[in-house]
């Protein structure tokens, strides 16, 4: 699979993240490795094989469906940028 | 030309779990912005989600409930967007392999249009997956900037998906009342619609019959059963107005304005779909044991359907009472549980719920699952009509005044002892007496000598100006099988 530089910055803007030309160019060089290494390993037959999720093959640990949890908001707003009668503020968004 | 509607519905309930999906935090209606947000919920670089169990129990439940097939494995995915109310810059949700697999659901769908019969219809559920709410962004308080508040990030839901089997508002919206009676009545969601508790995505497209599948629009958050009907109105006007004048339909999400009754499209963000899923490193697959599920099929309660069938089986009321009786698990409870006290008349106590009290129940905006009679108190005024202690006139009395005065008993015995220490006092019960009434009737002919002359020569109406008559002077009490008997008798001269 051949990347361009389009799709590169497509991934970029849908991960809002600012990239001039080099740093696309470059970006586009390394995911073309990666996907390079991925088109090796789809090569690989794997018939019959069930596809994993997770690394490890365990199940998933569950929490009893009770409350921990503190209010901390003063501390986790201590670093926030800006906060407003408790809320946390960010540039405005409209829909 | 004709036109067929196809609907299908997303519907995201909010499980009734005491904390959250992933984190031990409260979700809790109504606390002050942010109290509830924890390190977690506002994502702090480092944390980890650990799965609720209570949240997959009610995933679990619903699914046997629909019949469904319950996942032994499912996989949690990240869904990425971004949004400043969803700080880890992605969802949890499940995509490929979710809890809830194909199920069904029968509904109940009543035509609006006025001598249509009421029919039923199966919908076929395509899945239901966990996945997380996201937190809520405050506009307008501030200039330029947006608050948010990530109380409700974390809160677990379970989206629930049709297949795309409804064909008009009417049935689409019986689709989302029986599944709000079902997800109330096991128990798994409160199904506060003001709070967001159950929400709805409707997809509507339109197709000339026998053509392939029209575009699809999506009406999002739809939090009443009214809008939903006029929103698909519009919607599905507005397409075939649009397709008969030449245009074309295009994908796209829109909002309903309760305010104009239109449907409108959000502003197209053009990578609104570009979710790229995958499974979330942070989760270990999600095992589901025979055992596991077994334990959980044992706790569910009778549903509507199987109760339904039953009234009519057992008790041989009729579908319509039958249907009412189970519209709800508070209805169904109340019946039951009077039933329970008095098992010799079903039919009775189904009249009584569906007249008196839910007449009174309209009259001062109230649910059956506040009444301020409980159906053991009912069952105990119903013994004494049955047992022909107090005639009905005299029930509905007793029953209006114990309205006001919460008649909440919990035992037979004590509701019992209550109403017939009324009956008793009051002088309430029925007379039975036949000379007691023969005397009452007698001085009613012989002080309407004229109305009888009337009666005798044909006038038959005149039986009920007598019947009143005579009730009014036993004050109410007379058994009026024995009183319609008397006077029949002695009129007949």
């Amino acid at each position: 699979m051949t990347l361009t530089n389009a799709d590169v910055q497509k991934v970029a803007r849908l991960a809002r993240l600012a990239m001039d030309e080099a740093e696309i160019e470059s970006a586009r060089s390394q995911l073309t490795g990666i996907f390079n290494l991925i088109a090796e390993m789809q090569a690989v037959d794997t018939k019959g094989i069930a596809p994993m999720s997770h690394a490890q093959d365990l199940s998933q640990r569950l929490r009893e469906d009770v409350v921990t949890e503190t209010n901390q908001r003063e501390l986790f707003q201590s670093i926030a940028p800006q906060v407003e009668a408790g809320l946390y503020l960010v540039p405005q968004v409209i829909e | 030309m004709t036109w067929e509607i196809v609907i299908g519905l997303e519907v995201h309930t909010q499980l009734s779990t005491n904390t959250k999906i992933f984190s031990g935090a409260s979700t809790a209606y109504g606390a002050e912005s942010n109290t509830q947000a924890d390190a977690v919920s506002i994502a702090l670089p480092g944390v980890l989600p650990v799965l609720n169990k209570g949240a997959v129990e009610r995933a679990i439940k619903f699914g046997l409930a629909v019949g469904a097939h319950i996942a032994p494995r499912s996989v949690f995915a990240r869904k990425n967007y971004f949004y400043p109310d969803l700080p880890k810059g992605y969802q949890i949700s499940q995509f490929d392999l979710p809890v809830v697999g194909p199920g069904a659901l029968t509904i109940l769908v009543e035509p609006l249009s006025g001598n249509a019969k009421p029919y039923e219809k199966v919908v076929r559920i395509t899945r239901a997956h966990l996945e997380e709410d996201a937190g809520k962004s405050v506009h307008g308080d501030s200039q330029g900037v947006t608050g948010v508040d990530l109380n409700r990030a974390g809160t677990p839901l379970l989206e629930i998906v049709s297949e795309p089997d409804m064909c008009s508002a009417s049935e689409a919206v019986a689709y989302a009342k029986a599944l709000h009676s079902l997800v109330r009545w096991i128990g798994i969601c409160d199904g506060n619609m003001q709070e967001g508790s159950f929400r709805c995505d409707v997809n509507v497209s339109v197709r000339r019959p026998g053509e392939p599948l029209g575009t699809r629009r999506e009406i999002k958050n739809l939090n009443s059963f009214k809008f939903m009907q006029q929103a698909i109105d519009y919607e599905v006007q507005w397409q075939i107005d649009t397709i008969e004048n030449g245009g074309k339909i295009h994908q796209a999400t829109v909002l309903f304005n309760p305010d104009t009754g239109e449907t409108r499209a959000m502003r197209s963000k053009e990578d609104a779909h570009d979710y790229r899923y995958f499974p979330d490193p942070d989760l270990l697959p999600l095992d589901i044991s025979e055992k596991w599920k077994e334990q959980i099929r044992a706790t569910l309660p009778e549903l509507p359907q199987a109760k339904r069938g039953r009234y009519i089986g057992e008790f041989a009321l009729n579908e319509y009472d039958a249907n009412i009786l189970t519209s709800s698990r508070e209805m169904a409870d109340f019946f039951d549980a009077a039933v329970d006290c008095l098992p010799s008349q079903p039919k009775l106590i189904a009249n009584w719920i569906m007249g008196e009290i839910s007449a009174l129940l309209a009259r001062d905006k109230l649910e059956i699952g506040n009444c301020p009679v409980s159906a053991v108190w009912l069952a105990g005024l119903l013994t004494r009509v049955s047992d022909n202690t107090i005639n009905v006139k005299t029930a509905k009395e007793i029953l209006d005044g114990a309205w006001g005065r919460n008649q909440l008993f919990a035992k037979l015995i004590q509701a019992q002892a209550s109403i017939d220490a009324e009956i008793e006092s009051k002088g309430l019960k029925q007379v039975s007496d036949s000379g007691a009434i023969e005397k009452i009737v007698d001085e009613i002919i012989a002080a309407n000598a004229d109305k009888v002359a009337e009666y005798r020569s044909g006038k038959d109406k005149l039986f009920g100006f007598f019947v009143g008559l005579a009730m009014k002077a036993s004050k109410g009490k007379a058994n009026p099988a024995q009183l319609n008997d008397i006077l029949k008798k002695k009129l007949a001269g």
